[in-house]
């Protein structure tokens, strides 16, 4: 179980812990039993790999399947739309469209 | 607990008495809004389809939202030209005692005439509907609906898990609550229909989440928008697992499409994906088309759970919002109803919001408006769609 007061586990199954309050690049983790710096800023309600994920493997959360890996992503590392996809449709994103509106 | 209500003819009463102006194509759309405008703060609200060819779908909105229990009467502008089939409308309307008139603005003589002659009827109906009495309501004769929108990671965690909780107490008080999008109940079929109260319900569950899966895998987008990404959802599923737990946790009582009423207390699932092959684009365009059908299914109240922040409130009822993510209630509190987003800071329980959610609800029927009420807002939209009636295991039989 993690013990770090900004992140959740929402249910046992999972493999990736939600983010409760935002997270700087370089804040230490946390996650599991493990120490591990945020690679990057998280925003709010972003997940983590509460553990090592392999490509191939599925996203729990609420217990349930909600994508598959398309990397491996280590621990702690952020888990979305560039290291997950959905078994049905594919996530559309304005990221590539941002550019220096953002 | 006991509430105000309107009572019309069919037994059904409103928690609002509000005169509906309903135009009947795009080209009487200006002359319906001119008419509401001078009353538009005090219970004056415009409706309308915008096509000029024919549809049932919208035919059958159009009677389930002018014969809604929160409208006292009707008045419907045409153009003259246009085929909606504004005589079945008008007949439905005064078949159910409400008073209702057609104004054909070519026959009127134009815009300015049309407008001057339908704020003259309009004033008068409001006139008479601020001296109607008002008789007792109870919890149990609530419908009330609920959706999502501009969701982020924090929807499924704390605003629909809440929304939900409000949805057992008001089941468990006999109202009937009315969830929907199966678009986004993908990858939940399965756990929905182990809640249906009959096996042959289950059936017809998840083949409304397969046909939804269908239609819009054709269209070749998920019921997802890029600001969800934004929020921290990265697929269609994990969206689904969030907006599912706005349904609480009662069982499933039967499935509806736009316009059906539930026929007693219990929960329902609103199949809003159209039947048939793929036609006539998007099966929600955005959230006013669903909190349209909600309402035409005759909810008295609709709850929308947001995280990224929507403003939006609707026509005929009262929109509920919860804020699920707490950055955005700082921001936007304005247009907030119910701070959700505390469960996350934890400052409140999701018992704690969703009874608080319950006794606003109840509230509405004792003078309490909400925030998108008193701003104003009143977005309506109604486009082509085709449905085929619900089949005999949908409903669960009345005693």
């Amino acid at each position: 179980m993690t013990e770090d007061p900004r992140l959740i586990l929402l249910d046992p199954r999972d493999n990736v812990l939600v983010v409760r309050a935002r997270i700087r690049a370089g804040d230490v983790l946390a996650v599991e039993d493990a120490s591990v710096p945020a690679e990057k800023d998280v925003p709010l309600a972003h997940k983590l790999a509460r553990r090592d994920i392999r490509a191939g493997e599925k996203i729990l959360k609420y217990g349930a399947p909600v994508g598959v890996a398309t990397a491996d992503i280590p621990a702690g590392a952020h888990v979305h739309v560039h290291n997950v996809r959905s078994d049905y449709t594919p996530t559309y994103t304005l990221d590539s469209q941002k550019g220096d509106a953002a | 607990m006991t509430m105000q209500g309107w009572l019309r003819s069919d037994g059904r009463k409103g928690i609002r008495n509000a005169v509906a102006v309903a135009y009947l194509v795009e080209c009487a759309h200006h002359v319906a809004r001119e008419i509401a405008l001078p009353l538009r703060e005090d219970g004056v609200h415009v409706i309308g389809f915008p096509g000029c060819y024919p549809n049932d779908y919208a035919q059958r909105m159009m009677e389930g939202l002018c014969t809604h229990p929160n409208v006292g009467a009707v008045l419907l502008v045409s153009l003259g030209c246009e085929s909606f089939n504004k005589y079945g409308l008008e007949r439905v309307v005064r078949a159910s005692g409400r008073p209702v008139k057609t104004l054909t603005i070519q026959a009127t003589g134009g815009t300015r005439a049309s407008i001057a002659e339908g704020r003259a009827w309009v004033a008068e109906r409001k006139a008479e509907l601020d001296a109607m009495p008002t008789v007792d309501m109870r919890v149990d004769e609530l419908v009330v609906g609920t959706v999502c929108g501009g969701s982020d990671g924090t929807s499924g965690i704390t605003g629909n898990p809440a929304a939900g909780r409000a949805f057992d107490l008001l089941v468990k008080a006999g109202a009937a609550c009315i969830f929907e999008e199966t678009g986004e109940l993908i990858g939940c079929e399965h756990i929905m229909a182990s809640r249906a109260i009959t096996p042959e319900l289950g059936l017809v569950l998840e083949e409304s989440v397969a046909k939804a899966a269908k239609y819009y895998a054709t269209l070749g987008y998920g019921s997802f928008a890029a600001g969800n990404a934004d929020g921290g959802l990265s697929t269609i599923e994990e969206k689904s697992m969030g907006a599912y737990a706005k349904s609480g946790a009662s069982p499933i009582s039967g499935l509806l499409k736009p316009g059906d009423v539930p026929p007693r207390g219990g929960l329902y699932l609103l199949d809003v994906v159209p039947d048939g092959e793929v036609r006539f684009g998007f099966p929600n365009i955005n959230d006013n088309a669903e909190i349209a059908e909600l309402i035409a299914c005759g909810a008295h109240a609709v709850y929308f759970v947001t995280g990224r922040g929507s403003v939006v409130g609707s026509a005929i009822s009262p929109v509920v919002k919860i804020c699920a993510n707490p950055e955005t209630y700082r921001r936007m509190s304005d247009d907030m109803d119910v701070d959700a987003g505390r469960i996350l800071e934890g400052k409140a329980t999701l018992d704690e919001v969703g009874r608080e959610i319950f006794d606003l609800t109840v509230g509405l029927g004792r003078g309490g408006r909400t925030r998108s009420e008193e701003l104003g807002h009143q977005e309506f939209i109604l486009t082509y769609k085709s449905f085929e009636p619900i089949g005999p295991s949908c409903l669960p039989a009345v005693a």
